[in-house]
């Protein structure tokens, strides 16, 4: 059986398990006496709670306790203790619960308890609240101008934008090619489709077994135990199989803190789940406001960049993502100023979604760059051919590798770029317009400390394990993939264990950092057991494989041969019998070589092209085509990489032409919270899709070479529909979403 | 969602007599507005009388040359029907037009009648709104009215009635029946949703504890020349900003019978049959004709800000349903 896969199309193993319905997920976890619990949300947006009247709700048949912040049990006062790993440094993050003041609309106030979830959701219905209206502002608009912006601080792992390069005021006064416009980009929410569920199991010991969404177990667990004062060994998190997050389960969500909090005074198990409506409760990508001003030579040559951008953030909490710094990375630039500052409103604190920050940036820049293509009369490809950087041009650090130029010509040449029409409305079929546009898109790949345990047992099945957690990426199918490629074993003997706080722990998540961080470490502990494997085969009597170091071997279909005479080899088999019966036990740690990196930075690359047709009259918008050309390192999993890949681009259609969560600002709260409303592609929105992993090759990023593709493939595809559109109208626009009021 | 009582019709009379003796009754037919009214809780009926056992899921043949469609037909068996889609194309497409073809094979026919308006406002119980509490006010007037109406709207509410169906209904001169505690009646199609006026919080003429039990189309179905027009925010799973469903019967070039229709403008599908006479019929099949007929039809039309962009679609989309119409079966 091969046990070569690297690269390859290889389906889930989960799979099976997910389309059988055998994956559990937090909200399918039971235990006998099991309660539910609803949330009752805020229905002002600034204010406090006069009073709360749950008389009628405890009436309800099956009702156990509604929790309020007048009797709920005490909770710390101190607000770093409700810190999480990704939270940010700056504020106080909401305390469900603690006091009567509501921060923004749609607030957690009070926890409706049941015998069911039926009696659960309609007490919730009965709660009666009066409130203290207090003036708010949710308009960006208005705020921009009236809000006190704070500038950007640290928050972990996230850069403040670098010190100005050059002078740009001065080359954008002499340059003889301006541009100056404003890019606004709204409110979007991840809205994965499993809902925010955590299940409390409360042991008879008094310990907690949690079944949490969450993109990272360690996380929930931190975070619950530091709050209701439980020690590691009383609270267990478990994740085995999560229904997409998309960063909104980076940090924990109210649900955990409200479950847990249920559980722990109740002693009985709990479960909420959160509904469809209340996702719009959570975090979300924040609305931004970003202002570009280009300078350029007649022939494109960019003399300056100055970009100033606004986030929102709420009131509580000083939440960033790295928008700015996108605009002067990628392109050759000397006089460079970025500015970033955030937009305190009365709405809950955003959160990374999907490329945070690289989503609107490079979406605002690559726009930009295509009316600087249109404005110098040059092909957008050869625009950026000209100012290509071949360094990181804000850290001024070579990049350890960079195929963008492979992505252009690859993508181009499927794409039949030449068929372009350069000059807009001139492609047209009745009241059909035709457009093609193009843009690049960069995420970064860095690698993070991780830890990972390998176990082969004598029969020769292995188990490879980590904290991390699956979000529907495919890490369970990339970690078995690369033990199975270590160990020379085929996927049906590996046994995949992730999402556990039992298990060696792994960064959170997010930040297209899992396969680098967790396959390096489980690369490294299954390296451990060959070393292991190894000695035992070469200890056998008349080993082939005496005196041979790991080097000169190679792990391959159950064998370990050697690499300079492939017929003498040892079966897995023959070396394992000869061991002490018992399994063979590895751990790893692994991290960042900082010796290797030295000097290099490290990101993902693409070039996106689209078609459209746009209907003439009605302004409606069809994306007929997207070629997406993706410089991702090595790709470990071709098919599930390819997934990621068309995912990141439906989100992009999505992203251009619809995504938008409508806030009416009297009332401060978003009003178009439900899937009929808020609108994301269906099939029919959705067309031709082809995607190209160009060859890179990469060593410094991290020891396997893959970059990991979660976020790239959304990154560039809103600006590349968006210039296609022109192309196909002549009309800019540089509000998303491109909905069809915009075109006529 | 509030407890309640759950009733199987046996027979109409019985069903009617029911809902007709008590308060807070709903009927229930394909569910899927109604149990989402219950979930949101906008609605809390004290007992459903669920009507899927009665005989009211057949299409049959009238004398006079129509169809008769029972109240149960699924949308997609009507939609699907080798009679409507042959004679009703119209129809056919209007359906098809909308929800998802899960919904569809749920949804009935009286269901999409009685639809409720997609209005966020009215299904947000945390927020005012005149529709699901009268009084408390119209925060759409203001806020997000994107989807909303743009003709006989009142100072109390602009909310749209969002059917697909009933605008091509509309268009065809469609007949409700519908039975109640004091007999049976017929009401055209276009008297049957009412404008909001002063009690948005009624949508129709039905009275309590009346059941629809079918929708006669007449003989004439444009056949030949008819089109339906749908645009939405995305390609598929979307209601329609503006929909026109367009009927045509032209001789020689001049049109001598015409149905037109318009969706996603007002309170109930907006059709006026005597500007169809005066500047329709008899008048010559082309782009002067629409222009003229389209400025009439949407005389006094009024945006709310966000849905501004409908005074400009409307019009385009009615010129574009007529050319459709009048072309259909060309080959360009
Ligand atoms: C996400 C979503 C998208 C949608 N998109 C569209 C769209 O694009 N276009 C479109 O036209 N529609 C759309 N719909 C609406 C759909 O067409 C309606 O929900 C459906 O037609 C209602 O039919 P039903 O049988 O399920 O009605 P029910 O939900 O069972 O009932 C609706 C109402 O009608 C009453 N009722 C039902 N039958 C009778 C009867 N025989 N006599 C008296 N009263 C009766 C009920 O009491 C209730 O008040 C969408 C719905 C959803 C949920
Ligand atoms: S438009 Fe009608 S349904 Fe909408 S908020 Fe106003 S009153 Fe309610």
């Amino acid at each position: 059986m091969n046990t070569h896969l690297i690269g390859t199309d290889v389906n889930r193993i989960d799979g099976p398990a997910k389309v059988s319905g055998a994956a559990k997920y937090a909200g399918e976890f039971f235990a006998p006496d099991m309660l539910y619990a609803y949330v009752v949300s805020a229905s002002v947006t600034h204010g406090e709670i006069k009073s709360i009247n749950i008389d009628k709700a405890m009436k309800v048949p099956g009702a156990v306790k509604v929790f309020t912040h007048k009797n709920r049990p005490h909770l710390p006062w101190f607000d770093r203790t409700y810190l999480d790993e990704d939270a940010p440094i700056d504020g106080s993050p909401l305390r469900p619960l603690y006091d009567a003041r509501v921060h923004h609309n749609g607030q957690p106030i009070a926890l409706a308890v049941a015998e069911t979830f039926e009696a659960a959701r309609y007490m919730a219905t009965l709660v009666s609240i009066e409130y203290k209206a207090l003036t708010h502002q949710t308009d960006m608009a208005i705020a921009i101008h009236e809000a006190e912006k704070v500038k950007k601080t640290n928050r972990a792992g996230i850069e403040a934008p670098p010190k100005l390069r050059g002078n740009s005021a001065e080359a954008y006064a002499a340059a003889a090619i301006k541009l100056d416009k404003e890019y606004h980009s709204p409110t979007e929410f991840h809205n994965p489709m499993e809902l925010f569920t955590t299940t409390v199991v409360y042991n008879s010991d008094e310990t907690l077994t949690i079944y949490d969404k969450t993109q990272s177990v360690s996380n929930s667990q931190l975070y619950v135990t530091n709050i209701f004062g439980y020690s590691k060994d009383e609270v267990r998190v478990e994740s085995p199989f999560v229904g997409g997050a998309f960063g909104s389960a980076l940090r924990p969500q109210h649900q955990l803190f409200l479950a847990t909090l249920a559980a722990k005074v109740l002693k009985r198990s709990v479960r909420l789940t959160l509904t469809r409506d209340q996702m719009f409760t959570l975090c979300h990508r924040p609305e931004t406001l970003q202002e570009i001003r280009l300078g350029a030579d007649t022939d494109g040559t960019l003399q300056a960049i100055h970009t100033e951008t606004f986030q929102v953030t709420s009131r509580y909490e000083n939440y960033f993502e790295v928008i700015a710094n996108w605009s002067g990375l990628s392109y050759r630039c000397d006089n460079v100023t970025m500015e970033e500052s955030t937009v305190a409103m009365d709405t809950v604190t955003p959160g990374d979604m999907r490329a945070p920050g690289a989503a609107q940036g490079v979406w605002a820049i690559e726009t930009a760059m295509d009316e600087l293509a249109v404005a110098t009369g040059r092909d957008p490809i050869e625009l950026r051919l000209q100012n290509y950087a071949d360094k990181d041009q804000n850290h001024d650090k070579k990049y350890s590798s960079k195929e963008l130029k492979e992505c252009y010509r690859q993508g181009a040449e499927l794409f039949d770029w030449t068929r372009r029409k350069s000059k807009p409305r001139s492609n047209r079929r009745g009241s059909t317009l035709i457009g093609h546009g193009m843009a690049g898109g960069v995420w970064e790949s860095p690698q993070m400390p991780a830890a990972a345990k390998a176990s082969l047992s004598p029969d020769g099945t292995l188990t490879v394990a980590s904290g991390t957690s699956d979000i529907g990426t495919g890490t369970y199918t990339a970690m078995a993939i690369l033990a199975g490629e270590t160990l020379g074993l085929p996927l049906d003997r590996i046994i995949v264990k992730l999402g556990d706080t039992e298990l060696p722990v792994a960064p959170l998540e997010g930040g297209s950092w899992t396969i680098s961080s967790v396959g390096t470490a489980v690369t490294e502990a299954c390296k451990a057991v060959s070393k292991k494997v190894l000695k035992l085969a070469a200890g056998l009597d008349n080993s082939p494989l005496k005196g041979a170091s790991l080097k000169e071997v190679e792990f391959s279909e159950e064998r370990i041969l050697l690499r300079s005479d492939r017929s003498r080899f040892v079966s897995l088999q023959a070396a394992l019998a000869a061991g002490d019966g018992k399994p063979i036990v590895e751990k790893a740690k692994s991290g960042p070589s900082l010796l290797k990196q030295h000097g290099y930075k490290s990101f993902t690359h693409s070039a996106v092209f689209a078609e459209v047709e746009v209907d003439e009259d009605f302004g409606t918008v069809s994306v007929c085509r997207i070629v997406s050309a993706i410089a991702g390192g090595r790709i470990i999993n071709h098919e599930a990489a390819r997934s990621q890949i068309i995912g990141g681009i439906v989100w992009g259609i999505g992203m251009a032409l619809q995504e938008e969560a409508v806030t009416d600002h009297q009332l401060g709260r978003i009003m178009n919270h439900n899937f009929a409303e808020y609108h994301t592609p269906v099939n029919a929105d959705v067309h031709d899709i082809e995607v190209i992993f160009v060859p890179e090759v990469d060593d410094i990023v991290n020891p396997i070479g893959a970059k990991g593709l979660g976020e790239i493939g959304l990154v560039g595809v809103a600006a590349a529909i968006g210039n296609a559109i022109y192309n196909a109208t002549g009309v800019r626009v540089r509000k998303l979403p491109i909905t069809l009021d915009k075109l006529i | 969602m509030n407890n309640f009582q759950y009733v199987r019709a046996a027979d109409l009379s019985g069903a009617a007599q029911f809902a007709s003796s008590r308060d807070g009754v709903s009927f229930i037919a394909g569910g899927t507005n109604l149990v989402d009214l219950m979930k949101y809780s906008v609605v809390h009926p004290t007992a459903l009388v669920d009507l899927n056992r009665l005989s009211l899921h057949e299409i049959t043949d009238r004398p006079e040359g129509g169809v008769r469609i029972g109240a149960l037909v699924t949308n997609s068996n009507l939609a699907y029907h080798p009679v409507i889609s042959a004679r009703y194309p119209m129809l056919s497409r209007a359906i098809l037009a909308g929800a998802s073809p899960q919904l569809r094979n749920k949804a009935t026919t009286g269901g999409n009648l009685l639809q409720r308006t997609r209005c966020v406002y009215f299904y947000d119980p945390a927020v005012p709104c005149n529709k699901r509490e009268p009084g408390t006010g119209c925060p759409a007037k203001e806020g997000a009215n994107r989807i909303l109406a743009i003709l006989g709207t009142s100072v109390q509410c602009i909310a749209t009635h969002p059917s697909d169906m009933c605008v091509a209904m509309a268009a065809l001169s469609a007949i409700v029946q519908v039975t109640g505690p004091s007999g049976d009646r017929s009401v055209p199609l276009a008297d049957f949703h009412r404008l909001p006026g002063e009690h948005p919080e009624i949508d129709t003429v039905l009275s309590k504890g009346e059941i629809i039990t079918a929708v006669d189309l007449p003989a004439t179905g444009f056949a030949g020349n008819s089109a339906y027009v749908k645009v939405r925010d995305r390609q598929s799973y979307a209601f329609a900003l503006i929909s026109v469903a367009a009927g045509l019967e032209i001789v020689d070039g001049f049109i001598t019978h015409a149905g037109v229709a318009l969706g996603g403008v007002a309170h109930k599908p907006w059709r006026s049959a005597e500007l169809e006479q005066r500047l329709l019929v008899g008048k010559p099949a082309n782009r002067n004709t629409w222009h003229d007929f389209q400025t009439a039809l949407l005389d006094g039309a009024q945006g709310f800000g966000e849905n501004d962009f409908k005074l400009k679609l409307a019009p385009v989309t009615l010129v574009r349903a007529l050319e459709q119409a009048a072309h259909e079966g060309e080959t360009i």
